[in-house]
């Protein structure tokens, strides 16, 4: 009780904040690092030359190639979408736009093998739609489209929900002056609104994207496992570890495992130099 | 920008001169349409279809109730324990400066990032009977993977961003004239902490806490591989859904996941409501 007076009365105590700090480091490295670092060991656990090997396999080449297309269209798709929303959430005053924002909020709050199954419910062979598919020979569950559309279901609120906080906050004053002053709506758009909101966009993007070529449960529903056709690289993961193949597994998992880092150090890049620019609450 | 609703006459949209409003709200509208809420209609129409004995029947069946038990039940724990550490990751990240703390601040965002079958197989082989942390625990008679502990261990892992990410930014909020207030009143750093500043956060924990339940529930890729997967012990709901489906037992997986989303529904409005009750009450946002 000595130094009592020297006490800072707004803070804990040394040992406190340092028994906090560690706690804090071990659940970390407990629950998050270690699975990342055991997802590099096991992949390499045989080798480099295993690991590529594993990486040329064509299943896993068919399954990357797959991934990269799926994402090709839904992170597009939904960046479309977000724009969109966003403008007309952020730039008008309507009624319905909180019961409009919790309705883009709902898929994050559905469990992804629901989200795949309400397509199979949809489009599946003893659905409604499914015998009209089949006479135009056109397959969408089981194939292709099915695992596109799931993905965008899963990853649809990601862009729309960066840009919505942010075009809120930024108001309609510059759009406002650049029309009065001549700019048509795509002027306005183009010039004025994407500059102000470009670094929240490409971090729409990536969180849109990692989770479009990692998701497992919607996928996994709508795909219908044919390797090589409809096998995207989580799914691949599956096979090969239920097959006892866990060099191959792990090596699929390390690209994803790198995408969620270079995902992670690219915000963290973003977050650092244009944080006023990402979030709500400052302008500019 | 609320230019005010003064015209006595009734309009839904305030006018503006900015254009593009049709035009966008339309495509939004169709967009949300096609690919969110006509194949959830599906979802409800092929559920009611069924009529309120077969859907009673499908609910009620043995296997049925226990996958959503575990599955409540084990998103229940991990969502306490991810609130437990959540805020005190939170707090250590907002108020202490200590060297590599915006590697932490990254690092907590890893379990967003990371695909959950990524994190399945290595939890797994982690937690596994002769893996790194289960080769220590098995001869303590602590089995992990394959029981519903693991399950516990998957949802700690991949929830504790929802809570972290929800207080983090109500903390920074906190104005540190309201300690200094307490501390000066008498108030030990105890009493401030729990009684001062904790009660400010209950609404962002609550919603942190709903977040990270509504998505354990639903969790299906980072379980799976750790559960082991035997019903009536370790086998969750949206696992039995996608078993259902395989059976092409339509009927029993269109009710279970109509039972998960009327509970996750339900918790959603939840949270709007908990949210508009923490701006009335505290004046800052979420």
């Amino acid at each position: 009780m000595s130094n009592e007076r020297f006490k800072n009365p707004i803070t804990e105590s040394a040992p406190v904040r340092w028994a906090l700090i560690a706690a804090v480091l071990a659940f970390l490295a407990l629950f998050v690092l270690t699975p990342l670092v055991i997802v590099f060991t096991e992949a390499f656990s045989k080798g480099w030359e295993e690991y590529i090997l594993a990486l040329q396999e064509p299943d896993a080449v068919k399954a990357i190639r797959l991934t990269l297309l799926v994402a090709a269209i839904a992170v597009p798709a939904n960046l479309l979408f977000g724009l969109a929303a966003s403008w007309a959430i952020a730039k008008f005053e309507f009624r319905g736009k909180s019961f409009l924002i919790t309705l883009i909020d709902l898929p994050f709050s559905v469990s992804p093998v629901i989200s795949g199954l309400v397509y199979v419910l949809l489009f599946g062979a003893n659905s409604v739609l499914g015998p009209i598919l089949k006479s135009h020979g056109l397959q969408i569950v089981f194939a292709v489209p099915g695992i596109v559309l799931a993905t965008i279901f899963v990853t649809f609120p990601f862009v729309a929900r960066e840009l919505i906080p942010l075009m809120q906050d930024q108001g309609t004053g510059d759009e406002e002056a650049a029309i009065s002053l001549g700019a048509n709506g795509w002027q306005a758009f183009w010039y004025v609104t994407v500059p102000n909101i470009k670094w929240a966009l490409l971090y729409g993007v990536l969180l849109c994207n990692a989770r479009a070529m990692g998701e497992f449960g919607a996928v996994s529903v709508v795909s219908g496992h044919i390797r090589g056709l409809t096998n995207t690289m989580p799914l691949h993961v599956e096979i090969l570890y239920n097959d006892y193949n866990v060099v191959g597994a792990f090596a699929v998992a390390s690209l994803l495992a790198l995408l969620a880092l270079l995902t992670l150090v690219l915000r963290t890049i973003l977050e650092t130099r244009y944080g006023s620019e990402l979030s709500a609450g400052q302008k500019h | 920008m609320t230019s005010a609703r003064s015209a006595a006459r009734w309009h839904w949209k305030n006018p503006s001169v900015i254009p593009g409003f049709g035009l966008t709200l339309g495509f939004t509208l169709a967009y949300l349409t096609l690919i969110i809420l006509i194949p959830l209609a599906a979802l409800a129409w092929r559920s009611a279809s069924l009529g309120w004995s077969d859907f009673l029947r499908l609910v009620l069946d043995p296997r049925t109730l226990a996958a959503l038990r575990i599955s409540f039940s084990t998103a229940l724990i991990a969502a306490v324990v991810n609130v437990v550490f959540g805020v005190v990751a939170a707090w250590v990240l907002v108020r202490y400066n200590f060297p590599g703390r915006r590697i932490v601040d990254a690092v907590v965002d890893l379990p967003f990032a990371i695909p959950t079958a990524v994190a399945g197989i290595a939890l797994t082989a982690i937690y596994a009977p002769n893996g790194m942390i289960g080769s220590l625990l098995a001869p303590l008679g602590i089995k992990v993977a394959y029981s519903p502990l693991g399950i516990v261990v998957a949802l700690i892992a991949i929830g504790l961003p929802f809570v972290v990410r929800t207080v983090q930014p109500v903390m920074q909020e906190i104005s540190q004239e309201v300690e200094e207030a307490a501390a000066s009143l008498g108030a030990s750093r105890f009493q401030t902490i729990f009684r001062v500043i904790l009660p400010g956060l209950t609404p962002a924990i609550l919603t942190g806490f709903s977040l990270a339940l509504a998505r354990g529930i639903g969790e299906y890729g980072s379980v799976i591989f750790i559960a082991g997967n035997i019903p009536f012990v370790s086998e969750i709901a949206p696992l039995l859904i996608v078993i259902r489906l395989e059976e092409f037992d339509y009927g029993a997986a269109t009710v279970i996941a109509t039972v998960m989303l009327i509970i996750s529904f339900l918790m959603l409005f939840l949270i709007n409501f908990i949210q508009a009750w923490s701006r009335r009450r505290f004046g800052y946002e979420q």
